[in-house]
């Protein structure tokens, strides 16, 4: 025995006592290289970006297609016609030219000299062309004394709109991380990886690694809508969203990391993926809530305020309240101060659940044996 | 030197390990023998520190085990697993790291490890894709890339071929050369046999045997000698004192003290010539045999079963 010239090894020899920090961010990296290679991720990504910016193209395409007209002219062209890009001016001898035109549907509308407040006549075939005519008229001047009330279809859209990015992306990941685990249980390699960093570490670099997938992911997405809409010509559109945007993502990479905190702890308490049924249903419920809650209650100012300042609810609800100005400026950071608080406590809770229940195999752990550590 | 003190587990109402105490020494390869169930796996577990015992302690050079210390355990868990869709050089160098070793250290050690187990070409295949032989060589890798300061191996043997084994042997008996514990668990008792120095027997969740394996034997060796000689052995059925074990012609296994037995020897002479004699000392299969018979299972361990059940 040799005890004496290898009892001072375990420093020597390049290897180093590593941290929690940085065995979390191994994990991370690890979920993160795995997944973004992996051939189904890229496919989904790629599938989800031609859709998004697709959509977006063709209903520009199909719904504003009307955008200039041809309108025949007789005479010297009325300055309310020249000076919009919306026409196409065709000039057009007489009368008689005109009317061949516009039956010809050659032209939408012709417009001649005539009597009148705005001396000149329009022509057209069977309909009053609108768009003419708007042009031609003299409106008086309109104020307002109070901002309109947003309402309509926005009101329904917004709440739809925040939800769904929500869900999406919260599922996806949930399921990512509920599956990754489990494989990891069912491979057996956990027991490896739990000889060499704590089960905490694991956790935490799941959650961290998943969650900036998911983040990244759904800020692809945006960006690619965003760059759809101005290739379009609607970048009018996104100044609307730009204040609230901003705390939904706050809320959203927050209440992020609270669903995932969630599906990797239920996910630790089966040991085979035929198994995740049973822990996956409660855990997509919390995440639909926020959802349906916001879509069926969006005109209910009493149901948004208390959702918004839900844990759960709150990434949706709370910037909606915000987009439509209905939120005062501290109700915002209460709600934040709330979701990070609940955060904080799921992922200790999970942590513990995920390190007693980690190495028991074969029948899914109860819940409370798992908070137990029996 | 590893130690083991009085390491006792219960789960609810079953006592899996009871004052566990052994020794693996700087250098020794030690042998854990024990039946399915005996307690060998939770024994490794709490070693390395993935289960909590309820009593005892588990120190290295006296000094309890601390995080640091753990990092430089390297462990094969008895239920295989890495993960099947990652490339198998990929998944040995995140494992390193996982270890503490720098990056470009990890990569080299799981390169020159692959290259050592013949699966050097092979770095850049997912486990999935390669033989259950090989995927076995990769799962032993991941137990030594990063040179662990102790190696804890649970049934590191089963499922490889012969040649295999005498790989991992070997690798394995370099560690210990180097002064590293070895402590590795195994059903073939064939295989303990040839490779360890040491020997722990543990039935029940007790230790019922430790020690060097030589003496094992020796002490277990009771009074048993072997002869064959030219001319049928029936005769030694008559000697006095001795007692007939196996007969077969000319060969018989008896027992007797040491005087019956020279007078036995005298015996065979005087009728013919001598082939060999010698005393029989036990197989590691039938002390272990021995060991688990002993064990009244009645007493003390399935009352508590069927309580559990």
């Amino acid at each position: 025995m040799s005890a004496t010239t290898t009892a001072s090894r375990p420093t020597a020899d390049g290897r180093e006592r590593i941290g929690f920090w940085q065995a979390t961010g191994l994990v991370a990296q690890r979920e993160i290289t795995t997944q973004v290679r992996s051939r189904a991720f890229i496919v989904s990504t790629v599938i989800t970006l031609v859709i998004v910016i697709g959509g977006i193209v063709l209903s520009s395409v199909l719904g504003g297609s009307a955008s200039t007209e041809k309108v025949a002219v007789v005479g010297d062209v009325p300055a309310a016609i020249a000076d919009t890009e919306s026409f196409e001016v065709v000039a057009a001898a007489d009368r008689a030219e005109a009317v061949r035109l516009v039956r010809d549907d050659e032209v939408a509308a012709a417009v001649l000299p005539g009597d009148g407040q705005t001396g000149v006549t329009v022509i057209a075939l069977d309909e009053v062309p609108a768009g003419v005519v708007a042009a031609l008229s003299v409106q008086p001047e309109v104020e307002l004394l109070e901002t309109p009330d947003a309402s309509g279809p926005l009101r329904t859209i917004i709440p739809l709109a925040f939800g769904l990015v929500f869900m999406l992306a919260a599922l996806g990941s949930g399921a990512t991380i509920m599956q990754n685990t489990v494989q990891e249980k069912q491979s057996r390699v956990v027991e490896i990886l739990l000889a060499a960093v704590p089960a905490r570490a694991l956790l935490a670099g799941k959650i961290l690694g998943n969650s900036v997938i998911g983040v990244g992911n759904a800020a692809l997405i945006a960006a690619a809508a965003a760059v759809g809409l101005a290739v379009t010509g609607q970048g009018a559109l996104l100044d609307l969203l730009s204040a609230p945007m901003v705390w939904f993502v706050v809320f959203f990479v927050f209440g992020f990391v609270l669903v995932a905190s969630v599906f990797a702890a239920g996910a630790s308490l089966v040991s085979r993926q035929e198994d995740t049924g049973s822990v996956m249903t409660p855990a997509m419920m919390l995440v639909m809530l926020p959802y349906f809650g916001a879509l069926f209650f969006a005109d209910n100012a009493i149901v948004m305020t208390v959702l918004s300042f839900v844990p759960f609810s709150a990434p949706v609800a709370m910037p909606v309240r915000m987009f439509f100005g209905e939120a005062l400026w501290w109700e915002p950071l209460l709600s934040l101060g709330l979701l990070v608080a609940a955060t904080a406590l799921v992922v200790l809770v999970a942590s513990r659940i995920y390190a007693n229940s980690l190495l028991r195999t074969g029948a899914r752990v109860s819940l409370r044996e798992a908070l137990r550590g029996e | 030197m590893l130690s083991l003190r009085d390491i006792s587990k219960r789960y609810g109402t079953r006592t899996v390990l009871d004052r566990v105490s052994f020794d693996v020494g700087r250098g020794r390869l030690t042998g854990f023998v024990g039946g399915n169930g005996a307690g060998k796996t939770t024994t490794m577990r709490i070693i390395l520190g993935v289960l909590a015992p309820d009593a005892g302690e588990v120190t290295i050079d006296g000094a309890p085990i601390g995080e640091a210390a753990l990092h430089g355990f390297g462990y094969m868990p008895e239920e295989r697993g890495l993960y099947p869709k990652m490339e198998i050089g990929e998944q040995l160098a995140y494992l390193a790291r996982l270890h503490g070793i720098d990056r470009v250290g990890a990569v080299r050690r799981a390169d020159a490890l692959l290259d050592r187990l013949g699966l050097g070409a092979r770095r850049r295949d997912k486990l999935e894709a390669l033989s259950l032989g090989n995927q076995q060589r990769v799962q032993v890798a991941a137990a030594l890339v990063h040179d662990p300061d102790v190696l804890i191996l649970d049934e590191p043997f089963s499922g490889l071929d012969p040649l295999a084994v005498d790989e991992v042997v070997s690798v394995i008996a370099e560690h210990a050369d180097r002064g590293v514990p070895v402590l590795f668990s195994s059903h073939q008792l064939d295989v303990v046999e040839r490779l360890c120095d040491d020997l722990v027997i543990i039935a029940d969740g007790r230790i019922r045997a430790a020690g060097e394996r030589e003496a094992l034997r020796e002490q277990h060796a009771g009074s048993r000698w072997a002869l064959e000689g030219s001319a049928d052995a029936g005769w030694v059925r008559e000697a006095p004192g001795a007692t007939v074990v196996e007969l077969a012609g000319p060969s018989v296994v008896f027992e007797a003290d040491a005087a019956v037995a020279d007078a036995v020897l005298r015996g065979a002479l005087e009728r013919g010539t001598v082939r060999s004699f010698r005393p029989v000392r036990p197989t590691l299969g039938e002390i272990f045999r021995d060991i688990v018979v002993d064990v009244d299972p009645g007493a003390d361990a399935d009352p508590e079963r069927k309580d559990a059940a």
